[in-house]
């Protein structure tokens, strides 16, 4: 079988991901040595999961955790945990 | 996986009894080592937020509302999943709540059932990104392209990418806190990151002219 782009586009995901069987990661291989498009896109995708996995790139507002942990410390003090069992209304969709 | 590590350094198995042993002393009543326990949750608990409420604002507020419904609820976990990943799923409720009780946006926020997204999800087809200098990938207008685009998702694309890629659950914990499919978080997943390329794709290349270098032809 020889795969065509738009069946390799189809996997790209799963290729990165590192999720399609052995053959088939044989097939887009095989494609991939001679198909500049579909390695151009493979590396955009790629690059694009890199940059995503940089800390600077989705950040939390300044200040963030000071706030998170001043409600924290006011509101801990008079809050209980609750005993085994009531918390039913957290997983209530 | 690809990625720098959203959350950091991969977490160790002696992380994790860290985190064991740091909630049966909450539990026996040092509250204060909560602080210590959801610090390295924060980034996740806020992100999830924001894929849902898409507004920073509203996602803080979210954010602080379930860290404190998880610390009340505390003694029901049980260890059987992460704690970060428990901390995801009360996020989700509590934003699910939140744009429930607020009745926006129903069609977009809420879809989450079996019905996908029409849409174009072919990527697009460039000649000359392995052209692009690494540099590139180094300015920061490009990491608030992405921000951007991902915000940009259509909610079921966003929410899966979010967990996925930036805070990188496995397919099955993402199965698992968004009450879908592990097949239907590969769908999704593969799509939103074909949008993602097709939007980007073309910026990266734009944003760079006249640029000369064959950095991509090693990968």
């Amino acid at each position: 079988m020889r795969l065509k782009c738009e069946h390799v586009w189809s996997y790209i995901s799963e290729y990165i991901d590192g999720s399609v069987d052995a053959q088939v990661r044989e097939e887009i291989e095989k494609h991939l040595e001679h198909c500049e498009i579909c390695t151009a896109i493979l590396d955009s995708t790629r690059n694009i999961l890199v940059l995503t996995g940089d800390a600077r790139t989705f950040e939390v507002p300044v200040g963030f955790s000071e706030r998170l942990h001043a409600r924290l410390a006011k509101e801990l003090l008079a809050t209980k945990i609750d005993g085994g069992g009531g918390v039913g209304s957290l997983f209530e969709g | 996986m690809v990625g720098g590590g959203g959350q950091g350094k991969k977490r160790t198995e002696a992380d994790f009894r860290v985190e064991r042993e740091t909630i049966a002393r909450i539990l026996s009543g040092e509250t204060e080592l909560f602080h210590d326990l959801i610090r390295p949750c924060e980034r996740m608990v806020y992100l999830t937020a924001l894929s849902m409420m898409k507004d920073e604002a509203e996602a803080e507020d979210a954010t602080q509302e379930a860290m404190l419904k998880a610390f009340r609820a505390l003694r029901s976990f049980h260890g059987a999943a992460k704690f970060s990943t428990w901390l995801v799923a009360i996020t989700l409720n509590e934003c699910r709540r939140r744009l429930r009780t607020a009745k926006r946006a129903p069609a977009e926020t809420l879809d989450t059932g079996g019905m996908e997204q029409e849409g174009d999800f072919t990527p697009a087809v460039l000649t000359d990104w392995r052209e692009i200098p690494l540099e590139a990938l180094e300015r920061k207008e490009i990491r608030l392209a992405l921000v951007e685009a991902v915000g940009e998702l259509p909610a079921i694309y966003r929410q899966v990418f979010t967990l996925r890629d930036i805070e990188e659950l496995d397919v099955r914990e993402t199965a698992e806190v968004l009450e879908i499919s592990a097949n239907v978080v590969k769908v999704r997943l593969h799509r939103a990151r074909m949008l993602l390329q097709k939007r980007l794709a073309p910026l990266l290349k734009a944003s760079l002219p006249g640029r000369k270098r064959s950095f991509w032809s090693t990968t």
